[in-house]
């Protein structure tokens, strides 16, 4: 690896302060809309070039342009890439936020910014560099239109200097950002390496943090969980794509849309072998899949809570006409429009209850792109054999930010079809009943409109209906239809993904979570070991139903702490529903609802706190 | 005396494909006896017969409401989703992408289209989706027993005397105005020309809106209702005599070129239209908004075939989906090969 590493002399550190190297969050506060996203995008691919592992976070307004946005790079040699409360390193580009973000520094921090700032004047225990951003940028960019866009790249520069990112690395990932578009790559590069050489001439090295090259992020991809929704659904072999746009959930089908394109059209005709959709609203986008998902199509919709609040009429069709369909639900912050561009697991409950009746959906929670990916390829295949809706559980802090992530592997299983009878097998059969359990698993055999044969056809109703699908009001009907589903729901406990578990030995302490919460519960579980001698077991939930293992990891603990990124821990009250009640009274709840994905300084607090009250 | 033969008995009569009507045929009406809604399943057992149409490749679709209850009544062997209210053209489209294959036949009502559904409606419109879409229009709610819909004409009393107090939605106007390609108003009551307007129906392949005029007898037929039978029938003013000659047979009625326009469908059948009066253009959008609005305003309530474009480019040709149906394709389609994911994972590296 070429390398411009900078080693900083101990000497020029302030005494008393030890290097911290692979070890620090940078945040970087700028205005929407002034094109920091590359410059921020740059220098987190840089420092993941350098092998150190690293995670970025974007906490943006629901605007186009001119209000505040931050984002925070964590690298950290330990691996951990949940997010962090405080930061070692600011880039104060804002004015309407400087004052405050530098206020909440903690002492010895580091920030750079925008020289007319003038944030010297607020602290006296923080390292300020300021640059002259606007004076810097002019000579390397002569069009006034793209300066705004390309000062940004000025702060890589400067950190580039001051934290020994190494330049090469800023380039390459600038050639990743732009493609082939070398004009772009060399404006770009040309602004950082102004930024660096300023901060050369003119910084003396006053904060203790410093990068240095790893190599722990080798073969490693970086992803957003959308774009990796959207892989798994490629490769899920999805057919009918309709949907709706809404924050976060629409780079879903967008990032899709393009991948089609690419790889699914017909070498031989050139027509495509799917067909994508942007509806009028939710409520068509889910009609829309559900009348594919009847004719045989792998439908799929990809919407947040507010389209998933407009769905609720058709998901609950889907569960009692029985119709696979695949739902992917990008969770943000409620109720009502609440905070668009903020990430929650507020649907927990709703989705797994979705729609009025005696209704319940499968939820697949996602964690990583990894699982984004290969839960979404398990999703089609669960709806198909299940016949009913499925929810792919993801939230805006794993659908709309870049991880790192070991690459994907190929789907080994063929496409699941499920229980679907040809025209030869329902003429040798005589016939068949659409609602009879055959099996015993609570779930029918299917035929697909088109299928030829008189006896082949089927009437699909969302009111009451008999095993041969036929309109009843009887009691008898209703009430052998409706256990039949619930024995269905037994069977999707068993199919559905196994929790994955840490068992610690020692069973006093335990924790359940549940998709990006998971990125913090393994930073905290290091944290109350260090620091509070705490062994806790963990247990990470990957689907609804619950699987047995779930209840046996509860019955086998004293106390377990259920970690929910809502107010209402939905989570811990979805299994409340199930647990005996002696385990009932084992469940603690850690509750995170402020907009910001969780961090695990968060969680530690939480335990301990109740821990002590024992 | 020779030995006396029992005369063979006839053959059951079959069409082109070698059905009965019988086949055709749904399970026992539960609408109230004398609806509109059950003449118009007859005229669509009548069509798919007369046209020899696989029942399998029908699909049935429908919202809630008592004409959304009907596809139950014809074409048993068909496959049939009654959805939710107001959403049937959302899961008549979704179906149509997953199997183009499919003749999406749509039965709405004017509750279930203009007042609940109007929003799924209109953007089907724009499509131009291959599918037929019959409102079954009686001005009036049935299973929630005999409140105004969107359809009801301004002025109209219901059996409580209450008087509908805002003007109605014109679907056929609507429909023109979207996008839809094969857009007519019937009369259930009216067998002729309702079947020779469904029989053109199957033989388009474009958007066909149908709004049948379906006088509800128990809450809607009544002095004051202008939904009623008397009342249609009093005012009703066909545009043209509508005869369809299918691609099957040939066309051997004589028709005079200065009266008789002959519209060439896009699986060759032909409809024949013979002007009772005017000289009208059913190819022309603008004239068939401005007779819409027209004949309202004079208070009649005129029936024909309005608009039709045999030729314009459908939804599933603009989208480019491949001939066979998307829901069957085998996994060597729809699953790309390992190298595809080692492409793209490099890529992100």
């Amino acid at each position: 690896m070429a390398t411009t590493h900078v080693e900083m002399k101990e000497g020029e550190l302030p005494s008393g302060r030890k290097k911290v190297v692979n070890n620090l969050s940078i945040q970087i506060a700028t205005v929407n809309g002034s094109g920091s996203q590359t410059a921020n995008t740059v220098l987190l691919r840089a420092i993941f070039q350098m092998g150190i592992p690293v995670s970025g976070k974007n906490l943006f307004p629901s605007n186009i342009a001119g209000l505040p946005t931050w984002f925070t790079i964590r690298a950290s040699k330990d691996g951990y890439i949940a997010r962090r409360k405080d930061n070692e390193y600011l880039v104060a580009m804002n004015p309407e936020t400087a004052e405050e973000d530098v206020l909440a520094l903690k002492p010895g921090a580091a920030c750079i910014y925008d020289e007319r700032l003038n944030l010297r004047r607020l602290r006296d225990d923080v390292v300020f560099y300021a640059v002259p951003f606007d004076r810097l940028v002019a000579p390397v960019c002569p069009d006034v239109r793209l300066r705004k866009l390309v000062r940004n790249m000025i702060y890589d520069g400067v950190l580039a200097r001051l934290l020994g990112i190494d330049m090469e690395q800023l380039r390459i990932a600038l050639r990743k950002q732009f493609r082939k578009k070398t004009k772009a790559v060399d404006l770009n590069f040309n602004a950082a390496q102004t930024g660096y050489d300023y901060a050369t001439k003119t910084f003396e090295k006053r904060d203790p943090y410093s990068l240095e090259p790893l190599d722990e992020t080798r073969g490693k991809i970086i992803i957003d969980g959308n774009s990796a929704c959207a892989l798994g659904a490629l490769f899920a072999g999805v057919t009918v794509v309709t949907w709706y746009p809404i924050t976060p959930s629409s780079t879903v089908c967008e990032t899709l849309i393009e991948y089609m394109k690419q790889y699914r059209m017909d070498k031989e005709t050139g027509k495509a072998t799917f067909a994508i959709v942007q509806a009028e609203d939710e409520l068509a986008a889910i009609g829309m899949v559900m009348g594919a998902g009847w004719a045989g199509a792998r439908a799929m919709t990809a919407t947040s809570g507010p389209g998933i609040s407009l769905m609720a009429e058709f998901t609950g069709f889907g569960y009692y006409a029985e119709i696979p369909s695949v739902i992917f639900d990008i969770q943000r912050v409620g109720p009502s429009t609440g905070l668009p561009t903020r990430t929650a697991q507020g649907d927990v409950i709703k989705n797994a209850l979705l729609s009025h009746g005696d209704t319940k959906h499968i939820l697949l929670i996602p964690c990583s792109p990894e699982e984004c990916f290969s839960l979404s390829i398990e999703a089609f295949d669960l709806a198909q054999e299940l016949q009913t809706p499925v929810f792919v559980m993801s939230d805006l802090d794993l659908g709309m930010n870049n991880w790192m992530s070991d690459p994907f592997p190929y789907p080994e299983k063929p496409i699941a079809r499920g229980k679907v009878l040809n025209a030869e097998e329902v003429r040798r059969l005589g016939g068949f009943a659409r609602y009879k359990d055959v099996d015993g698993d609570g779930v029918g055999y299917r035929t697909l409109p088109g299928t030829p044969g008189p006896l082949a056809g089927y009437f699909t109703r969302g009111s009451g209906h008999n095993e041969n699908a036929n309109y009843s009001e009887r009691p008898g009907d209703y009430v052998d239809n409706m256990d039949r589903l619930a024995r269905k729901f037994e069977t999707a406990r068993m199919k559905a993904p196994k929790p994955l578990m840490m068992d610690k030995g020692r069973h006093e302490v335990a924790i359940i979570a549940y998709g990006t919460s998971h990125w913090a519960v393994m930073e905290s579980l290091d944290q109350l070991k260090k620091e509070q001698e705490i062994e806790a077991c963990y247990c990470r939930l990957r689907a609804y139903p619950f699987s047995r293992e779930v209840f046996d990891f509860i019955h086998k603990h004293k106390r377990v702490y259920v970690v929910d990124q809502n107010r209402d821990a939905q989570m811990a009250n979805l299994l409340r529903l199930e647990l005996e009640a002696d385990d009932v009274k084992k469940l603690r709840s850690i509750r995170h609802y402020d907009g910001l994905p969780v961090d695990a300084r968060s969680i530690t607090d939480g335990i301990v706190s109740q821990e002590a009250e024992n | 005396m020779a030995t006396s033969t029992v005369p063979p008995a006839s053959p059951a009569k079959v069409n082109r494909i070698g059905l009965q009507v019988l086949d055709y045929r749904g399970s026992k009406s539960t609408l109230c006896a004398g609806c509109g809604h059950n003449a118009i399943s007859e005229r669509i057992i009548e069509a798919c017969y007369e046209m020899g149409v696989e029942p399998h490749r029908v699909a049935k679709l429908s919202g809630i409401g008592c004409s959304s209850k009907s596809p139950a009544y014809f074409l048993r062997s068909a496959y049939g989703l009654n959805a939710v209210h107001g959403r049937m053209p959302s899961i008549a489209t979704g179906a149509m992408l997953a199997n183009r294959h499919l003749i999406a036949l749509g039965v709405s009502g004017d509750g279930d289209t203009a007042s609940i559904g109007i929003g799924q409606f209109v953007h089907l419109m724009r499509r131009n989706m291959p599918l037929i879409y019959i409102i079954e229009d009686n001005g009036v709610y049935g299973l929630t027993k005999g409140q105004f819909s969107a359809t009801a004409d301004i002025g109209s009393k219901l059996k409580t005397g209450v008087v509908n107090d805002l003007p109605p939605i014109d679907t056929c106007a609507l429909a023109i105005l979207l996008g839809a390609t094969y857009v007519a108003r019937s009369f259930s009551g009216d067998k002729k020309q309702l079947s020779a307007l469904l029989k053109g129906a199957l033989a388009h392949r474009g958007t066909c809106m149908l709004d049948v005029i379906s006088p509800c007898v128990t809450f809607n037929d009544h002095e004051g209702s202008t939904k009623s039978y008397s009342y249609v029938k009093d005012h009703d003013e066909p545009l043209a005599d509508v005869n369809f000659v299918p691609y099957f047979e040939d066309i051997a009625v004589d028709y005079d070129p200065g009266t008789t326009t002959n519209i060439t469908m896009h699986d060759g059948s032909h409809i024949l239209l013979r002007k009772l009066e005017e000289s009208y253009n059913p190819t022309n959008r603008t004239e068939a908004l401005r007779l819409l609005t027209e004949s309202r305003e004079r208070g009649e309530i005129i029936t024909g075939l309005f608009y039709v474009n045999p030729t314009q480019e459908n939804f599933l040709d603009l989208l480019n989906v491949t001939d066979e149906p998307l829901a069957t394709l085998p996994e060597s389609k729809v699953r790309p090969p390992k190298e595809v994911l080692d492409e793209i994972m490099q890529d992100l590296m």
